[in-house]
């Protein structure tokens, strides 16, 4: 109990500064804090609507939190996972392009197979470039970002865009009219939920994945904490060489925790294209992979601290356009700069307990 | 000598506090000027932080420190140089590419131009020549006009020149007199008798002449009073007698030493007067020549303590481990070099020598860390040079690695997480998936009840745990597995004499029971002590082989430094048997 109060209680801290010093903008640029407060909260908690597209909204960051996490629980450094989403929200549409007519169930069980695996894959070369050759895995995912963009990009312009589209996109994997989906998709909440008797709007678009990203929390979890592998894994984030000396690989372990983390990123693509927009549409990807990195740092790298704080971010995304349009004077960039400020926040943390490392350990020597 | 120079250093009720640790608590301590003073105590006694607040690294939270008999607030190691103290560390603060020189000026470099209030002759230089520079580019800019009716503008040719100058400024006014550092060096090193080639690298010398080269540096500094934290741990025994002889004279040159240290048959050798200190508090201070080591080492533990490993004879049995030209060529040459041995089943086995001869890779490679260039190990007959470090592990090869905070231990993790490491795949620990946490945590709490690990609980993580307690769950880690062959690296390195007395018993045990040990350690008195059969190493290749009970040191120090001093090698090389 000690150990979490102390392991949180500095994310609380940076939200709240963060909240108090959102404030004083608002103030500074003459508009009423608590107004903003008050359509925060209603806006991404005060309705079912809210709930909903709140959820939806941290759905793919819940995935990327949990891939930086897994990735940094190992001593890794994955910058890569928006290239890894990218990729693999791509390969899930392409497995709907190039199956027509195949039972929708069967596609739609490839199409995930596809994002976790060419997540993982985009993941897993740096990994193995890293356990190969040394090559740092900052360097080697921001490269593999660029990469999968360019190659993602031309292959939904030149291969598998409607004649004539404007917009880049491909052509769609399902269709929609009147509400009703018809081809390969995943159900979205209002569909699971009309069974059991509970009456969930259907214009939202929280789907299945959701649950996914639950499950992968519990997964990842017991992974992490219950499993030898994750043993071997945290062994290896936490002190290498003793993790050697235990008789365990370093290599290895660096290329399945990258892969991990990567088949986790890639999962962002069954919610994008599975369960919202039928199609791969380039450029969805609102920062997800970077805004996971923050959300892993916030959330303390702990499949629990992701989920509530990937849905701390989907209710700043939610309530940005809500506090644009009913404030006078404060725009939806001032939901940035909040999650700025709990970024620095947190990341002053780590400075701290930096300088108290060194201090603790100049003191024994 | 007028009286309130009675004492150098006297520190009265000092008190500090980390967190939920009182390191010292109020610490009163009085050293006699022109003495030779050791401060002894078990790791974590509070010797180091005693002498850091002295030394200004931390403030005390209370009471005062008078140097040489005035009351000093000393805030930090600058303001503790002024007043004439100097501290050797027992790792050594030098550059290594440069020279003997450099490094002892480094700091305090006499200047070109001497000092120009105190530090700032480089910064008074830059500015002149900035300003110069200015002046000067404006003039140019003018007389051209004038001349030439050219405009060159006053700013942009008054700014470069001006940073020019400040550069050109900077570096003059920064300029070492090598040469007056060279006599300087030359002087001070004859003065004291601390023989050091004064333009040698330092990366080329020996550990004890760069110890000098340290001493140097306070000396030069105008050090009337030098703080040793254990100056001897890294030294030969030779070593060791050169450097007493140098502080001997260097007391009775006038200075004052403060040594740290936990070795009593040194203490006893060296000081004048002894300070001993427990749990942070100063628990007596007496003259040497009433002091004696089961004394001091009741004081330090605060009980009896067995001082002697007490052992039977060996009795050899079948050969365990057979090691056969084992080589390692890296980078900088031979790190092993023909290496041959064996260790036979109820017997320890001592590998002496000064550290970093070749006695880390010779274990990592035993234990399955590094893999020799050539050579054969043999297990119980068997060649197992393609055996990892966990397949080793369960053919029942222990290892007491020399480094727990590196290798050991994973120092976030938890007792009962550590207590696993190496073993965490083997069932019943690990099922299919899943570790079996009520196994381990049934286990780690009967590991850390028969080793006396203190706090006995196991949800601590083994940060938490002193040096001494760290490495006794090191030992009931590895002791656990039942081994066969137990490969040893500085069992003791800082840890207190109650965990060394514990771990040198369980050795015993260990080999009683019949497994064979491979011992290294920097101590001679631990090889000397619990090997039954000794082996000395220098520079990768075994020297010889000597008889532990009637060496003496002198013969293992000369053997450790290269010089070949006799033999009694027999070369017993195990046959291979085809796997």
């Amino acid at each position: 109990m000690k150990t979490f109060l102390r392991e949180t209680v500095f994310s609380l801290i940076a939200v709240v500064a963060a909240f108090l010093v959102g404030g004083v903008i608002v103030w500074m640029v003459g508009d009423r804090p608590l107004l903003v407060y008050e359509l925060f909260f209603s806006s991404a908690f005060g309705s079912i609507d809210g709930i909903g597209y709140t959820l939806f909204y941290a759905t793919p960051l819940i995935f990327t939190g949990l891939a930086v996490a897994v990735a940094f629980k190992s001593g890794l450094l994955n910058i890569g996972a928006e290239g890894q989403l990218i990729a693999a929200a791509f390969a899930t549409a392409w497995v709907g392009l190039v199956l027509p007519g195949w039972p929708a169930v069967v596609v739609v069980l490839l199409a995930m197979c596809a994002a976790v695996v060419v997540g993982g894959v985009w993941a897993g070369i740096p990994g193995v470039l890293k356990a190969k050759f040394g090559a740092h895995e900052v360097i080697t995912t921001i490269m593999m970002n660029f990469i999968a963009v360019s190659i993602v990009s031309y292959f939904t312009q030149y291969h598998y865009r409607r004649q004539g589209d404007p917009i880049l996109q491909t052509l769609p994997i399902a269709s929609v009219s009147e509400g009703i989906v018809t081809g390969p998709h995943i159900p979205r909440i209002h569909a699971l939920l009309a069974p059991l008797g509970i009456n969930f709007p259907e214009r939202l678009p929280l789907n299945l994945a959701f649950l996914l990203a639950l499950l992968a929390c519990g997964v990842v979890y017991v992974f992490l904490w219950k499993t030898k592998w994750g043993y071997e894994l945290r062994a290896v984030g936490e002190n290498p060489s003793a993790a050697e000396y235990g008789g365990i690989s370093i290599s290895r372990n660096i290329v399945i925790a990258m892969s991990l983390s990567g088949m986790l990123a890639g999962m962002v693509g069954i919610n994008e294209v599975l369960g919202y927009r039928y199609r791969y549409y380039d450029g969805f990807s609102a920062e997800y992979g970077f805004t996971g990195i923050a959300v892993a740092l916030l959330g303390r790298n702990h499949p629990l601290g992701v989920l509530v704080s990937a849905i701390l971010f989907g209710a700043l995304i939610r309530s940005s356009l809500f506090i644009d349009i009913f404030t006078d004077s404060v725009s939806r960039d001032w939901v940035a700069i909040l999650r700025a400020i709990i970024i620095l926040f947190v990341a002053s943390e780590a400075a701290f307990r930096f300088v108290s490392r060194r201090r603790a350990q100049r003191a024994e020597g | 000598m007028p009286d309130e120079n009675k004492y150098a250093v006297e520190m009265r009720g000092v008190s500090k506090r980390f967190g939920d640790v009182l390191a010292n608590d109020r610490i009163n301590l009085a050293v006699a000027a022109r003495s030779i003073h050791a401060i002894v105590g078990e790791n974590g006694a509070g010797k180091s932080t005693a002498m850091n607040i002295l030394y200004g690294f931390y403030s005390a939270d209370e009471g005062e420190i008078l140097i040489e008999g005035v009351a000093r607030s000393i805030s930090t190691p600058r303001d503790a140089i002024h007043l004439g103290l100097g501290m050797v560390h027992q790792h050594f603060m030098l550059v290594e590419p440069l020279t003997v020189t450099e490094n002892i000026v480094l700091g305090a470099e006499p200047l070109a131009f001497g000092r120009i209030l105190r530090n700032w002759t480089a910064f008074i230089f830059a500015l002149i020549g900035f300003a110069g520079g200015l002046v000067v580019g404006a003039a140019i800019s003018l007389v051209l006009k004038l001349i030439a009716g050219f405009e060159l503008g006053y700013m942009l040719t008054g700014a470069m020149l001006g940073l020019a100058g400040l550069v050109a400024g900077w570096s003059v006014g920064g300029t070492i007199n090598h040469r007056r550092a060279r006599r300087q060096v030359r002087e001070i090193s004859e003065q004291y008798g601390l023989r050091v080639d004064a333009d040698a690298r330092i990366a080329s010398l020996s550990v004890g002449q760069q110890q000098r080269v340290e001493i140097l540096k306070t000396l030069y500094r105008g050090a009337r009073i030098l703080i040793l934290d254990e100056p001897t741990a890294v030294l030969t025994p030779q070593e060791v007698s050169e450097l007493f002889a140098i502080l001997r004279s260097l007391r009775d040159q006038g200075k004052t030493i403060i040594i740290i240290t936990h070795k009593l048959a040194e203490v006893l050798a060296l000081s004048d007067n002894i300070t001993v200190m427990r749990d942070g508090k100063v628990v007596g201070n007496l003259a040497t020549r009433d002091a004696t080591a089961e004394g001091l080492a009741r004081m330090m533990v605060g009980r009896e303590v067995l001082l002697r490993v007490e052992k039977q004879k060996a009795e050899p049995r079948e050969p365990v481990l057979g090691v056969r030209g084992l080589t390692l060529t890296g980078a900088k040459g031979h790190a092993l070099a023909d290496v041959s041995f064996e260790v036979r089943a109820g017997e320890t086995l001592g590998i002496a020598g000064v550290e970093g001869n070749g006695q880390t890779e010779l274990i990592e490679i035993l234990a399955g860390l590094r893999a020799p260039t050539a050579g054969d190990i043999l297990f119980e007959g068997r060649r197992i040079n393609r055996l990892g470090a966990r397949s080793r592990k369960r053919l029942g090869i222990a290892h007491i690695p020399e480094d727990r905070h590196r290798r050991g231990l994973v120092l976030a993790f938890d007792i009962a997480s550590n207590s696993i490491l190496g073993v965490h795949r083997d069932a019943p620990i690990a099922g299919a998936f899943l570790l079996n946490q009520r196994v381990i945590d049934k286990r780690a709490d009967r590991l850390v009840r028969e080793y006396d690990v203190r706090p006995p609980n196991i949800a601590l993580p083994a940060s938490a745990l002193s040096g001494g307690n760290q490495q006794k769950l090191i030992v009931a880690r590895e002791f656990d597995i039942k081994p066969k062959l137990v490969l040893v690296s500085q069992p003791t390195r800082g840890v207190d004499i109650g965990a060394t007395e514990f771990i040198h018993r369980k050795l015993v045990e260990l080999r009683d029971a019949g497994a064979a040990v491979l011992l290294v350690s920097a101590e001679l008195d631990e090889v000397l002590s619990l090997s039954d059969r000794l082996i000395v190493i220098f520079e990768g290749r075994i020297v010889g082989e000597v008889d532990p009970r009637s060496v003496t040191e002198e013969e293992i120090g000369l053997m450790m430094t290269g010089g070949r001093a006799r033999t009694e090698g027999r070369s017993n090389r195990p046959e291979v048997q085809p796997d």
